[in-house]
């Protein structure tokens, strides 16, 4: 049988993974500027970590590379969108390519190489004991998981409650207005892209390093930065839906794998081991999912009036209106 | 200036700011030539002068946005440098733009944060909105600093404008154009707002090409003409508009203009119980009918919002309705835009830069628009360049469309250019009948001169215009009659109307009751 905890448990350190990636790309969007690299940013990111960790044997290491190299790809589409002005979406498709290219080559032999020494796990005395709540959130979980936990809250907080969360709202909504109050446009944009590349380096840094750790080539990632893209627009650009959007996802994902191994499901034969081709139906219905779940957090998001920002894509120029 | 006694000024109110010898210049332009400007602490000092007499680059000098080549800025006596808006803050000098500087989807209290220091970190937004309502209502300023900006009207979003100017310490303002944007009414309640700013020792500098505003607000008035002063602090009392009017424009200005007279010919447009529905799906047309007639301009005087915006898009192909709008015979009620533009339908639209041209194509692209399917221009499934050039030549000249190339985009056109521009095209096009919305909003004196009399002599040529217009002095002058339109009716039509009819026709607009015995009488004196 399924056990369920497991599988939640699972999930949540699988949802880690979308949960960096996507609140990268909120503070990045939030900004004004969209950022489509975050499948190439991740794959750089996971490529650089998992090769130094397992050069050097050091995760932590590992890590702190992983998320340079993500900031690192994420500087050259600031200075594509924010300096040279350039078509945002192309620029990031450009991004997506270069990073997968540039982590195969560097990834080649690197599956051989097996696991690595990988970050510590940790379960948290008494919190771990709450029924439900504590084997699925507090038990044996990556410490990058409960890097996840805090990162929300803090970008809530940072976004919604402080001066330079204002600043970042009025950079990506409304830059002329900003400009005219003495903000400086280029900068914060420069930061806040940079932020959201080195949250992807993190994300992809989350999979060799923690959850599922070695190096697959670019089925390490399968499409989960685009994944994540999809969360911000469900999320409606706010860090705790796309907490909750992460970690269902992260769920199903689990889910999707577990039930392939069970032989039948609530007493029924598993229709899912009919054949190579139903595994493969049930291995996209995830990406369906996002599908549907962005067309209904788009609508929901233009009933409640609340949208992407205003100036999402638009590069800024004093002097011209409508920026 | 300097009074009779020498250098003091008349008064003994102390001056708040002073520009002493401003010299600013541009490459290839002298935007200001040696100008001198002051204002009085609790003033309103009209600035007036058409676009680019060097109005806009004066006040970003005394903003803080350009440095001046020579001259001083004395604020309270004292010279001040001014380097940056953030300068000019701290000198307590506020600058309220045309365009706001808000952010749409934060609050009140959010938008006026964004310029400040402070909080260092963490904002206490219920704080700062209980600072902005005692600030607000110690002057008399009603906002609602919860609100969101995208919930505020435009009078509303300028009053958070102001506001928060004077949280960030503003003791001067700088209005620039501030009722350009503003309806009748929201202009009633600036006014009345700009004098409980003055009660409280504010001092406030309103730019303006409106004449009538100007000497109704103004205690003083200052005129500048190609980068020059050419009067200085003259008081209204005394002064007429023809006066200032001459002075803006550097000749005497055609106020009231000649209009032949023309038998009106045969009925070219009929609407025929219209109804239609506005953007939100809200009732907008409740039953319209009128006619315009060959060679007779009918204008429509309504507050915005009542219909005239939908009337004009139902006329022209735009807008679905039911009911009938027959041109010259033909219904062109369910048809498309282009039944409409066949059956000879010109269209100025109220927004120019969104429908009525193509901001980022070149004069040649939008000259042609309405053409591009007619010889000589097209040829089969090609246009021909050179056809299309030498038609845009034709109009560029015949409409002194003053523009550095043919092949510029129009979106650095001003706005009397850019109009010009669509007039060109769409008279050229031969129309029977005209739909004009708005014509001359934001334009100058001298452009909206040479707009009315493209429009009179259109109408001698004997087409039908329908005239909307907000300007009731504009309909006084062009029109041969005026329909009123209330909550998306036609309420009372007013024959050859005369300024004695001014006070009944705003009766009609705002749904007056009683309007009717004085329309009768107007109706019956002219």
């Amino acid at each position: 049988m399924i056990d369920l905890t497991l599988i939640l448990a699972a999930g949540v350190a699988s949802g880690t993974v979308l949960l960096f990636a996507a609140i990268g790309e909120i503070f990045a969007e939030r900004a004004g500027v969209l950022n489509l690299g975050v499948e190439g940013m991740m794959l750089f990111g996971a490529v650089a970590g998992f090769s130094v960790a397992a050069a050097t044997g050091n995760p932590w290491l590992g890590l702190v590379v992983a998320m340079l190299a993500g900031g690192l790809l994420s500087l050259l589409h600031a200075v594509m969108a924010i300096h040279l002005r350039a078509e945002q979406v192309i620029s990031g498709l450009a991004l997506t390519f270069l990073g997968t290219g540039l982590a195969r080559v560097l990834g080649d032999g690197l599956s051989s190489v097996g696991a690595v020494a990988t970050l510590p796990r940790l379960t948290v005395p008494l919190l771990a004991e709450v029924p439900l709540i504590g084997p699925v959130l507090f038990r044996e979980q990556s410490v990058l998981t409960y890097v996840g936990f805090l990162l929300v809250p803090l970008a809530v907080y940072w976004i919604d409650r402080t001066r330079p969360g204002l600043h970042l709202r009025a950079v990506g909504e409304r830059p002329a207005a900003a400009d005219a109050q003495g903000i400086d446009v280029v900068r914060l944009r420069y930061l806040y892209v940079l932020v959201g590349g080195l949250l992807a380096g993190l994300a992809g840094a989350t999979i060799t390093l923690a959850i599922s750790p070695g190096w697959f080539g670019d089925q390490t990632t399968n499409g989960r930065g685009w994944i994540a893209i999809g969360l911000v627009i469900f999320a409606q650009w706010s860090p705790l839906r796309a907490a909750l959007g992460a970690y269902l996802f992260g769920a199903i994902f689990r889910f999707i794998i577990d039930i392939q191994g069970v032989p039948a499901v609530l007493g029924f034969p598993n229709p899912f081991q009919a054949g190579r081709s139903a595994t493969f139906f049930l291995e996209m219905l995830p990406y369906a999912f996002v599908i549907v779940v962005v067309v209904i957090g788009s609508r929901e998001a233009l009933r409640r009036r609340v949208g992407a920002p205003a100036a999402l894509g638009i590069p800024y120029v004093r002097g011209e209106r409508g920026g | 200036m300097a009074g009779p006694q020498g250098t003091q000024p008349r008064t003994s109110t102390p001056l708040a700011i002073e520009a002493v010898g401003i010299v600013k210049s541009f490459p290839g332009v002298i935007a200001n030539d040696h100008v001198d400007f002051d204002l009085r602490v609790g003033e309103i000092h009209a600035l007036l002068g058409e676009n680019g007499a060097g109005k806009s680059t004066l006040m970003n000098v005394l903003a803080g946005l350009y440095r001046p080549d020579e001259g001083e800025i004395r604020v309270g006596g004292e010279p001040v440098q001014l380097r940056s808006p953030r300068d000019a803050i701290a000198a307590g000098i506020g600058m309220v733009h045309q365009h706001f500087a808000l952010v749409p989807s934060q609050t009140v209290a959010e938008n006026v944060l964004l310029g400040l220091d402070r909080p260092r970190f963490r904002l206490d937004l219920k704080r700062t909105e209980a600072e902005i309502m005692s600030l607000a209502t110690d002057i008399g300023l009603r906002v609602e600093p919860s609100a969101r900006i995208w919930q505020l009207s435009i009078g509303e979003q300028q009053r958070v404008e102001i506001v928060k100017m004077l949280f960030h310490g503003a003791r001067i303002l700088i209005l620039d154009e501030p009722t350009a944007v503003l309806a009748p009414q929201e202009t009633a309640e600036l006014f009345e707002n700009l004098r409980a700013l003055t009660d409280a020792a504010r001092s406030i500098i309103f730019i303006s090409h409106k004449l009538g505003e100007v000497l109704s607000i103004a205690d003083r008035i200052t005129v500048m003409r190609a980068g020059k002063v050419t009067a200085a602090g003259l008081e209204p009392e005394g002064v007429t508009r023809a006066d200032l009017a001459r002075r803006m424009v550097g000749r005497p200005v055609l106020e009231s203009l000649e209009r032949t007279k023309v038998e009106p010919g045969a009925v070219v447009l009929s609407v025929e119980d219209v109804t239609a529905l506005n953007d939100r799906g809200l009732p907008a047309l409740r039953g319209v009918s009128l006619q315009v007639h060959a060679g007779e301009i009918v204008g429509i005087a309504a507050v915005a919002g009542n219909g005239q915006s939908e009337l004009a898009q139902v006329i022209t192909g735009l807008r679905a309705c039911t009911g009938r709008v027959v041109v010259d015979g033909r219904d062109i009620a369910a048809g498309p835009v282009r039944a409409a533009i066949e059956s000879g339908v010109g269209h100025v639209p109220e927004d120019r830069a969104g429908v009525g041209s193509a901001p980022n194509l070149s004069l040649i692209d939008n000259l042609i628009m309405r053409r591009f399917r007619q010889q000589p221009i097209t040829r089969g499934p090609f246009l021909d360049a050179s056809a299309a050039r030498s038609k845009a030549q034709t109009l560029q000249g015949a409409y002194e469309i003053s523009a550095p190339t043919l092949d510029t985009p129009v979106r650095i056109l001003s706005g009397g250019n850019l109009q010009r521009l669509i007039l060109a095209r769409e008279i050229d096009a031969a129309p029977r009948l005209l739909v004009a919305v708005q014509p001359t909003r934001g334009l100058d004196v001298g452009a909206i001169e040479g707009i009315h009399q493209l429009l009179l002599d259109l109408r001698e040529q004997g087409a039908a215009i329908l005239l909307i217009s907000e300007e009731l002095e504009e309909l006084l002058a062009l029109a041969d009659r005026i329909l009123v339109m209330y909550e998306g009716q036609v309420t009372t039509a007013v024959e050859r109307p005369s300024a004695a009819d001014i006070d009944a026709i705003g009766l009609h607009m705002m749904g007056g009751e009683g309007a009717d015995s004085a329309i009768d009488r107007a109706s019956t004196v002219g």
